[in-house]
């Protein structure tokens, strides 16, 4: 890393460090190293420090020139104008900062995890919502976050034998071990609001949350459930669409869980579809949109083709916030755009429409 | 599809096969002079009226449909149409349909389901049309709603993949009763060329993808995804169109006889039976 001699940070805002001399670091691309940097800029910052000029090795060469005022210290990057205080410095710099702070993705602020989570995932101050996994989307949905789950354990049978950068049954097993699950999708069934109700999540971390025959089964089984037991049903998408690797057979999903979403319509059961960032592809052009309300968290992805395929299509640049939530909205393809912490609220109130008051 | 998350590592260079038979028959799907909907329309059934619009938005002409006779019996016939010149192809946007082009096809599916009459649908794309147009039309809600309704319909429903099934695209006109694929045809969840840009960062690539994705109709009837194929002349139903008319029309007299023992009910929950065994997994603890 490259700081630039006049790189005092007394007042700067952290955000500023990146761009320093317009050259990539490695170092604050990583977002946990990024993260450490933060809170030690932010501590040093407090502290009026200075650096000392460009970044010199621990033993710097004999005679060399040293700026007036600046002591160099064995790999310290920054030097004290003022000497140090009685019990502070060094036993500090142990302090753990790592994963405390986050940066957020839509305004640039630098948020405290704790307020973070207490919020949803809802950045506080502008209302960016991060993405989350389908567990901490089941715990936030179900009264005090208890479920019962179903068919954990249907697992993909890799029906083309795939390999690609690598064989997709490693890839397979590599996320199952990275999620603990066995596919991109989490059904459960318990209560909402003292409501029962049957609730799947699809998980995008898990091979981008694409939908092959175990997701495609796990839904048109849910449906059928639903049927069986009377339950509405709410799917969460999160999704690049139908999952490549097994073929036909994802395309075939679709045509599946559809003709089920059909046989629910027919039994008049409630389908609420809540559409998160992001959801695409075969994923929209089946049940995500085939709700009874299809509904969407603000500034989601939501398309039929990826951005990147309508761009290289048409060879322009697409337009802000195309694809987005508000855009589906405007263009009449979602009945509300419901921010995080009233989605529980808002199901509730859905489900009094279709279902009446819970016994 | 699922371009967004996946393949973000770009696998290493493959080895290119010396010869790649499921590559061969995407290019004859995609053969220049391969006989299209229409052509097949003509050579099949007698009298043809196209009927027009989604009555809603406009007329896509990237899917033709109407009602014809097929051996002296009423049915609604339902294709995607591509072009053959530069002019032709425009006209027809490549054979990519757009929103209104599925809610037509919807609207005259369920105009044949309400009078009983037989519907054929012929499958040619790319895929849906990826544009800005599109989107905003709602080419997904479009697709997905056709899935839904077509498991609906009470008559008898017959689909021929006759060239290029490319995705939900193709497959919104083919949640049929009986699904047949022409011998050269492909049908997949992605092109092999999107598929190629995928993982290897290079459509070039698409001969590899091919031979992935096992979208060749021999494929497919292994995985059981579809009833049959129709075989094509040696050389490819270019070679002559009306042999293969002749094999398609057949098939559909056939699996028409068939289906029209069928009662509404059985109809739908035939089609239903048929999609809902579709799906290979393990279902057991620790697997």
């Amino acid at each position: 890393m490259n700081v630039g001699r006049d790189g005092i940070i007394g007042n700067r805002p952290f955000r500023g460090l990146p761009a320093y001399n317009g050259r990539k670091s490695r170092l604050l691309c990583d977002p946990l190293k990024a993260n450490f940097i933060a809170a030690a800029a932010t501590r040093f910052a407090n502290q009026r420090l200075a650096f000392p000029g460009a970044w010199r090795p621990a033993r710097s060469v004999a005679g060399a020139e040293e700026p007036r005022g600046t002591v160099v210290v064995a790999m310290s990057w920054f030097t004290r104008q003022k000497p140090p205080t009685e019990g502070g410095g060094d036993g500090e710099k142990s302090v753990r900062t790592e994963g405390l702070w986050q940066k957020c993705d839509g305004c640039g602020q630098i948020i405290w995890v704790k307020s973070l989570e207490d919020n949803q995932m809802v950045c506080p101050k502008c209302g960016y919502h991060f993405r989350i996994d389908a567990r901490t989307r089941l715990r936030l949905l179900f009264d005090e976050g208890a479920y019962g789950e179903h068919d954990p354990y249907l697992s993909s049978a890799d029906p083309l034998c795939w390999v690609d950068s690598k064989p997709y049954g490693q890839r397979l097993t590599e996320m199952r071990a990275a999620t603990h699950l066995a596919d991109a999708i989490v059904c459960a069934t318990g209560e909402l609001n003292g409501r029962r109700l049957y609730i799947c999540a699809l998980e995008l971390k898990f091979i981008g949350g694409s939908m092959g025959a175990v997701v495609g089964e796990k839904i048109t089984r849910a449906i059928e459930h639903c049927i069986a037991e009377k339950l509405p049903l709410v799917i969460v998408s999160a999704s690049g669409g139908a999952r490549m690797q097994e073929g036909a057979i994802s395309l075939m999903q679709l045509a599946k869980i559809s003709a089920a979403l059909m046989r629910l319509d027919k039994a008049r059961l409630p389908y609420i579809s809540v559409l998160t960032d992001p959801t695409t592809g075969g994923v929209t052009a089946s049940f995500a949109m085939l709700g009874d309300l299809n509904i969407a968290e603000p500034g989601a992805l939501i398309g039929f083709a990826g951005p990147r395929v309508i761009e290289q299509t048409i060879r322009q640049k697409l337009p802000d916030g195309f694809q987005r939530s508000e855009f589906l909205l405007e263009h009449g393809f979602l009945d509300a755009v419901v921010p995080r912490p009233v989605l529980k609220s808002y199901l509730d109130r859905a489900l009094t429409f279709f279902s009446g008051q819970r016994q | 599809m699922a371009d967004n998350e996946m393949g973000a590592v770009t696998a290493p260079e493959p080895e290119e096969p010396a010869s790649n038979p499921s590559y061969e028959r995407v290019l004859l799907a995609r053969h220049p002079k391969r006989p299209h909907a229409l052509d097949y329309i003509e050579r099949i059934f007698t009298g043809f009226e196209e009927l027009h619009g989604d009555r809603n938005f406009g007329d896509d002409k990237a899917i033709v449909g109407g009602f014809a006779l097929l051996d002296g019996q009423p049915v609604m016939v339902i294709g995607q149409q591509k072009g053959r010149d530069t002019k032709s192809k425009l006209y027809r946007n490549f054979g990519m349909p757009k929103p209104e082009g599925y809610r037509k096809a919807l609207r005259l599916m369920q105009l044949a389901s309400k009078f009983r009459r037989p519907i054929v649908t012929l499958i040619d794309t790319m895929g849906a049309y990826p544009g800005i147009d599109a989107e905003e039309r709602g080419q997904a809600e479009a697709i997905a709603l056709n899935l839904r309704e077509m498991a609906r319909l009470e008559s008898p429903f017959i689909t021929v993949v006759i060239g290029e099934g490319g995705s939900g695209g193709a497959l919104a006109l083919g949640v049929a009763n009986r699904v047949f694929m022409l011998e050269n045809a492909w049908y997949c969840v992605i092109s092999p060329e999107s598929c190629a840009a995928i993982i290897w960062r290079d459509a070039g690539k698409a001969p590899l993808a091919a031979a992935a994705l096992h979208l060749t109709a021999q494929d497919l009837l292994g995985m059981k995804l579809i009833d049959d194929i129709i075989p094509e002349p040696p050389e490819g139903a270019q070679t002559d169109p009306d042999a293969a008319a002749k094999a398609v029309k057949e098939t559909l007299l056939s699996a028409l006889a068939d289906l029209s023992r069928l009662s509404p009910e059985q109809l739908i929950e035939d089609r239903y039976q048929k999609f809902r065994n579709m799906g290979n997994f393990f279902d057991e603890a620790g697997a």
